[in-house]
Formats: C-alpha cells, structure tokens, sequence
C-alpha cells in the first residue's frame, strides 16, 4: 500500500508550525484515522478532538487543505495525495494545541438566547398537538451537531472578529429553530437585531456551502429569520401586539 | 498542589450523556449546587450516536400498548435476569419523561392527528419508540443540553475524573485533570453520580467512541461498590463492515424497522429458519405478513429480523461461519427492495433513514436507496455495571449513585433497542433526584488531602517511567484480545486464556510511558484509561466464565442452552480486602405478586 504525507499543525497557543508526516494508505481511510495512525506511530502526544467518527458529534472539526471539514467524513480518496495533505485547527477560535482550539465562545452565546418556552399544552395530559408539515423547518435545524465549522468560514467571525457583536450562523440557526417551534412563546426579533449583530450578515453563503449536515443554513434559517426581525422592527402594531401577547406575527 | 483547583458541590455528577444530564437536571432542580463533569465537550457524549428512539408504552400509534406490555416485554428480552423493579418503574415513568422532554423544547416526529408518533423495534410488541428520523440520540441531548445550561449548573468540560474519595463508608469527592493543561481539580460532593456509559473501548470492532472506557465501573469497583452481570454485552448485529476504517460503526435497527431484510450470500432471508421458542406466536410466518408489520399493519406479526439482538447477531455469524457471509465477512442489511412495494422508494428511505444514507454514502461509497448495505455485529452496549438500589439507583457505597449504561438490572442479560435512551431519562432523573436528596440529609467532608497527593502523583507516573512502551501498544493488544476470546461466542479454555493474557497486559500497562506535555495529551491520557479497560475486562472474564450457560449477550459454544438453575442469581463481582477480584452469586429476589400476574398474562 502507498503512503500519504500529512502535513499537520503542531504547537500550543500560536506558537506552531506545520510538520510532515508520513502513513501507510489503507481503502477506505479518512483523515481522522491517518491523523490517529500518526498519533500510535509518531506522535503519541499529537492532540486532535473526535468521538463519533461518524459525523455525528461534531468534535473533530479542522481545516483539511484549507477547508473547514469533518476529519472523520473526509475521505482520503476524495483528496489528492500526490502533494502533502494539510490538516489544521479551525482559525477562526483561539488555538489550544495541535489540532484543538478553544471553543468556549461558542457555549457562552447560546446561554444568552432566550430559552424555549412553550405556549400552555393543547390536551389536558399535558402535550402538544402539531403537524409534521410543521414541525419539517425547525427539524431541519435540529440537525445541527455544533461542528462550528460554519462559525469558522463566516467573515464576520473570521476576518473581522465581531465575536462581541455577532453570533454567528450557528447561532443564527439556533434562534431560527426556536422561533419557528410550532409551540415555543418567546420573541427573540428585537435582541437578534439589537444584540445578536443579525444584520452583519451579508449572505455570503460560505456557511451553508461548509455545514456538513447540509443545513440551508441561510436560506432556511438566515433570510426568513431577517425577514421576519425587519417586519417586527418596522410595524408598530405587531411590536405591541407582540408585547401584549408574547405571541410572534408570521413573516 | 500549584496546579490543584478546588470545587465544591452539593452534587457532582460524573458524565454528560442523557442520563448525566438529566440527573444534573433534577439535582438542580432539587435546590443543592450541582457540578456536571464531561469527558469530552458539552453535547458530544455517546448519546449522540442512538438513533432509532426512546421507548415508552404512550400508545399514540397502537392504543392496545401500555407500562404492564412494556414490561413484559422488556423482562422477556433481558430472559428474566433483570432488576424487576428498575423494569416496572422505567415502564411506568418512561412516557412523562417523553413528554417532558417536548416541553423542553424536542420536536418529535409526528402522527398524523399531531401527536409524538412512534416506531416499531425489535422485541417490542407494538410501535413504542418516539423518534426523530435516525437522529434521535442527538435530539435528546441537544434538548437535556440546551435546557440544562439555563439550570445553573456548573459544567467542568473536557475533564476526567480518574480517582473517587470517601471518608469512612461515604463517598466525598473525586479527582479528575483537564484535557486543556493537564491541572488537576478536586471536587468535594456530598453525593456523586457516576452517568459514565460503557466498556466498548475493550473490544476492537465497537460502535463506541473511545470515552467509553470504563470508567464508572472502574471507579465504583475502586471505592468498594460491587459489579453486576458483567458477562451479558450486547453486540449489536448491523455494524458497517467495510471499508476497514468503519467497521463497527452502527447501522440503527430502524433499517430493519422501516422493511430492510437480512439476507445471505445465497439471497435467502435466513432468519426465517431459526426463531426461538419464546417468541414463535410473535413472529411473522411469511415475508409479506412481515412486511405488512413494518408498514403499520395491526394484524400482522413482526419479521423475524426484528428479534432480540443477540439472537440477530448470533444468525449473523452463523451464516459467515457456514460460507454463505458476504464479501468482508458480513451479510447483506437489503432496504432498496422496497422499491417492489412502495413508489418513490428511494425518496422515502432518504426521509426516514437520512443519517444512515448518508453515511453510507460518504464513509462507504453506498448508495443504500439502490444496494444492499454489508453488515455485521459490533460490540455496542453492556447491560451489566454498576449495582444499584432500583428506587434510587444508589450503589452499596452510601452517597455514590449510577444511572444509564454505567449502572446495571433494568436491561438483564439482553437489552431492547430504544429501552436504552428511556433508561437514561427515567434513571438519570431519578438518581438525580436521591443524591440531591443526600446531599441535603448529609455534610460535606472534605477528602484527605494526603490521598489526593498520592492519587495525584500515581496519575503523572506514566511522565516518570523513560522506557515503558507506548500506551497505545497495550491498548491495542487488550482490545485484540478481548475480541477473539472473550467476544460474541464465548468458550471456557479461551477465556481462561484471557484471563492468563490479562495478567500480562496488567504489568505491561503498570509500566508505560508517555512523552510530551502535560497539555492536551492523548498518550497520557490513553495510559490512565487502559487501567480502566483492564479492570472491567477482568470483570467480564470472571462473570463470563462463572456463567456456563448461555443467555442473552452472553453466548457459550461450550454450553449452548439456557439453564434454569443459572435464572434465579446475579453476578456480582467486588473487590476482596486482598485487593483480588471476587465473584459472588446474589439470588434474585421474588417478584410482587402483581408483577407475577402480569408477567403470567402476558405469556
Ligand atoms: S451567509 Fe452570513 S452567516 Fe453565513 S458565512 Fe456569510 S455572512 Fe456569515
Ligand atoms: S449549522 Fe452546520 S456547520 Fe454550523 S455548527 Fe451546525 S452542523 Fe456545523
Ligand atoms: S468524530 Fe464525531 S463528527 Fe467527527
């Protein structure tokens, strides 16, 4: 079997440079099980996250030939292994070591969200009655395994480092999936425009081409959501309505 | 100690799936400080990976379900060797915390008058298991996740614990070090809850992520609470085989839920030919009465491709054995041939099953809308653990208390599908429930601050030692091992061969070494956990070997039948003041005479 060289970022804190490797090429492979090869072989203290290897858990996230992807879900066949195959963190978050950065950001930005909470139950047990049709929309967001790989391609996280201001598309689907719960009773349209920075966004579309769980993520979640934040914003009498009731005016 | 950080909660709870997370829940809930310790990120635990659903007799889909068939059913698969008290109070409590888990916020697919609907699975009698497509798993921890981080809870992420305290007969605390930098912290709890999930990282061929190693069973078994059962593993029969990097990655059952067929190399649908006894008048007499079943239909009984785990997994390797495997020692998992029955099949399989096409298509190349998928079976779920009181999951160590896969009885020698997810939420919540109920009728006291030195020091050896092997060397070759002799078919002379090689792998794993940083370090990491693989291993020999019989999991070549006599004990394993590991056999108490009607009229 013919061997691949994997160029792989190494160091702690900014303070790396990339190293060459070389292993075995097996059928099948995919980066995360090179990377792990190199870790048993070469460098048993060369630090990577992962947990499912299966696209699932969204833990092992990093820049492949300078796209953001899945380790686990990208396959060595799909990459040209004639040249070194570079493998590094995500740029976009602070760097911890090797391959792992520091996320944190991401957990303190959800809390900040106004949670679920739900209108009073339909039936007397205590449940809910809703449609499939209509819970299809939010469904699709709850796709989401927090990779944060469209946190990591968007511009105004990456380049401009608006972290204070803007959520980012993640969390942009997140608030999407709330807001469109069939049964949730919160109004979440003024702090997306006053806190969470939603018109930073420019729909660029770099997130939705990154998301491995194949989100619409500014299509579905994005532009509806902007939609709905600039009706809000500009009808007075839905602000109070809204006021009044909690209750959301359609789009 | 620079480096030690010190923590103090009323309640500490030890893993972050969905039974760590809803014990938090309902600590919190029951008014005591509480601290969520995770192996890995917030949201990533194993839980992610379920997929078909959580079982719950709500009876949305067939109102004839009930707790009572729920029951039987579960007792049934577990070959009544189950905690009979965890399975009557999981049956009952399962449907609200469903339920709850809406208010929470979980959107579950639908019925068609809007209600949570409800799949079929194997071993359950009627469509009981409430789901999101094949992604169920994440749903409920995205849901426990997002609606726990508003319960002031404080969470420790990417920190493992490796040492549990206690004072006299109480547990007081544990120690832990954090991926990040290596520091070590030390948490003083009045209660602990170990919600650590399973072994599967001693086997080779696994569906589990490398956190499952042992850690809870290890830890309890350390601090002098006993091992149940550990003999009964399930290997779950669809695993993908090929490509080489995948295998053992799961293919959900709800392939075979939804109408998918097992087949041979010859195309014969062979689980037809071996249905057990105990479950003929269930099961289907012809393919297309089993496939009226999949499709909803009231009168027709289920396919025999939906029987218990480890009776789909043994005809599995049956049929490799016997030659008639497929191509990488599997056989075919067919649900594209329901294009014979249905239109827009390929439409519809990408609907309910999205994951699975998914990641057929990119880990294997496989279109499963076209062709049949290679599969086999992989270890997947151990239904021994830690021993606990079924009301409040608390173990014989006062104050330490397990739930989920970590804890053992309510699955017995053979767990349902989807009874795994509602175990996580009926006992998470309720040993959650009891320690903050400890906490409050209990002081803290603080662990001795020599022992912490000690454990502290044991834990950097590895960094000392200059000639060792690597860690990563051991581990490989426990797992091996545990894979060809102590796996799905198991036989006196190979596990006692086992037993010997453990020895071996012990001094070894005394005596690696690592190099590097303490900062974010794998190898290290790796040399603490295989002490944790290597006690639970030791545990599943002895229990296995003890066991000659077969039930459930655990399958003997050497002892083929079901013994009546081996029905009426459980395994327990503790650790003798010699240090040594002990078996015991603890008879099973007698059922409530109202469980034994229901047990009688459900036969
Ligand atoms: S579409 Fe918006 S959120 Fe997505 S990457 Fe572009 S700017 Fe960022
Ligand atoms: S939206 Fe997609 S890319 Fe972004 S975090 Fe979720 S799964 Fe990852
Ligand atoms: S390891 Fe879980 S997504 Fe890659």
């Amino acid at each position: 079997m013919a061997k691949a060289t994997f160029s792989i970022w190494r160091g702690e804190a900014n303070q790396g440079r990339f190293t060459d490797y070389q292993t075995e090429v097996t059928e099948g492979m995919v980066v995360l099980d090179a990377v792990h090869q190199i870790q048993a072989e070469d460098a048993t203290d060369l630090a990577c996250r992962w947990n499912c290897k299966a696209g699932k858990c969204g833990s092992c996230s990093a820049e492949i030939n300078g796209q953001p992807r899945l380790m686990c879900m990208t396959r060595l066949n799909t990459l040209d292994l004639s040249q070194p195959v570079t493998v590094e963190p995500m740029r976009a978050f602070p760097h911890m070591k090797d391959l792992v950065t520091d996320v944190s950001w991401n957990y303190e930005v959800k809390k900040k969200i106004k949670k679920f909470t739900p209108r009073k139950p339909d039936a007397a047990d205590g449940t809910w009655r809703m449609q499939q049709d209509d819970v299809d929309r939010p469904q699709e967001f709850r796709k989401c395994i927090e990779c944060f790989l469209c946190q990591d391609v968007c511009h105004v996280l990456r380049d401009h480092q608006l972290h204070d201001q803007f959520i980012g598309p993640r969390f942009l689907v997140y608030a999407a999936n709330l807001e469109m719960n069939p049964i949730d009773a919160e109004n979440r349209l003024d702090e997306l425009r006053r806190l969470h920075g939603i018109g930073y966004c420019n729909i660029t579309k770099c997130c939705t081409n990154v998301c491995p769980e194949e989100i619409k993520i500014t299509d579905n979640a994005i532009i509806p959501l902007k939609e709905r934040v600039v009706d809000h914003a500009f009808d007075p009498l839905a602000k109070i309505i809204g006021l009044v009731t909690g209750r959301i005016p359609g789009p | 100690m620079a480096d030690l950080k010190t923590y103090d909660h009323d309640v500490l709870v030890i893993g972050a799936g969905g039974a760590g997370l809803r014990a938090a829940i309902e600590a919190a809930a029951g008014g005591v400080s509480v601290g969520l310790v995770c192996k890995s990120l917030l949201g990533k635990a194993h839980t992610v990976m379920a997929e078909g659903g959580m079982a719950a007799a709500m009876g949305n889909v067939d109102d004839r379900d009930n707790w009572k068939v729920h029951f039987t059913d579960t007792l049934r698969g577990g070959q009544y060797v189950n905690n009979w008290r965890m399975a009557e109070l999981h049956a009952r409590e399962a449907p609200d915390r469903v339920k709850e888990l809406e208010a929470w916020g979980a959107l579950f697919d639908r019925t068609k008058d809007g209600r949570i609907l409800q799949r079929n699975f194997g071993g359950h009698r009627y469509p009981r298991l409430a789901h999101v497509g094949d992604r169920t798993g994440l749903e409920m921890i995205r849901t426990l996740q997002d609606h726990g981080v508003h319960q002031g809870i404080d969470v420790h992420m990417e920190v493992t614990v490796t040492t549990l305290f206690k004072r006299g007969d109480r547990v007081v605390g544990a120690l832990g070090y954090d991926r990040h930098h290596g520091d070590f912290h030390l948490f003083r709890a009045r209660a602990v809850v170990l919600a650590t999930g399973g072994i599967g990282r001693a086997y080779q061929i696994t569906s589990n992520s490398w956190e499952y190693s042992g850690d809870g069973q290890a830890l309890a078994y350390q601090a002098g609470a006993s091992l149940m059962d550990m003999e009964f593993i399930q290997f779950h029969p669809t695993g993908m085989v090929w490509p080489p990097s995948v295998k053992g990655i799961l293919v959900t059952e709800g392939v075979r839920g939804e109408g998918g067929v097992l087949l041979n190399n010859k195309g014969e649908r062979f689980m037809f030919n071996d249905i057990p006894d105990n479950y003929k008048a269930q099961t289907a007499d012809t393919p297309e009465e089993g496939w009226r079943y999949t499709q909803g239909d009231k009168n027709a009984r289920r396919p025999p491709e939906l029987l218990t785990r480890d009776h789909v997994a043994r005809c599995i390797m049956r049929e490799v054995k016997a030659g008639r495997g497929s191509p990488h020692g599997g056989v075919f998992l067919d649900i594209a041939w329901i294009k014979e029955k249905i239109k827009n099949a390929p439409e519809h399989i990408r609907k309910k099953l999205p994951s699975m096409y998914h990641q057929f298509k990119q880990l294997a190349d496989i279109d499963i809308t076209a062709v049949p998928m290679e599969i086999g079976p992989t270890t997947h779920y151990v239904m021994g653990g830690i021993r606990v009181e079924g009301d409040s999951q608390m173990s014989a160590v006062p104050g330490l208390f397990a739930a989920g896969e970590a804890a053992a009885g309510l699955h017995g020698a053979n767990r349902l599908g989807g009874n795994s997810l509602s175990d996580l939420l009926v006992f998470g919540k309720r040993a959650g429930e009891y320690a903050a109920r400890f906490a409050r009728e209990n002081a803290a006291i603080a662990p001795d601050s020599g022992e912490v030195a000690e454990k502290i020091k044991t834990a950097l050896e590895p960094f000392d030692r200059k000639s060792g092997e690597s860690p990563y060397k051991v581990q490989h070759d426990l797992q091996k091992m545990m894979q060809e002799l102590v796996g799905i078919v198991r036989k006196e002379d190979e596990m006692l061969h086992a037993a010997e090689g453990l020895k071996a792998l012990k001094a070894r794993a005394a005596n690696v070494s690592v190099t590097g940083s303490r900062e974010y370090n794998p190898g290290w990491h790796t040399a603490i956990e295989i002490q944790n693989l290597i006690t639970v291993s030791e545990a599943v020999i002895l229990s296995a070997v003890a066991r000659k019989e077969s039930r459930g999991g655990h399958f003997r070549e050497d002892y083929q039948d079901k013994k009546a006599e081996f029905g009426t004990f459980n395994h327990l394993v503790d650790q003798a003041a010699d240090g040594t590991m002990e078996l015991t056999q603890k008879p099973i108490p007698p059922m409530t005479a109202e469980l034994k009607l229901i047990v009688e009229e459900m036969k």
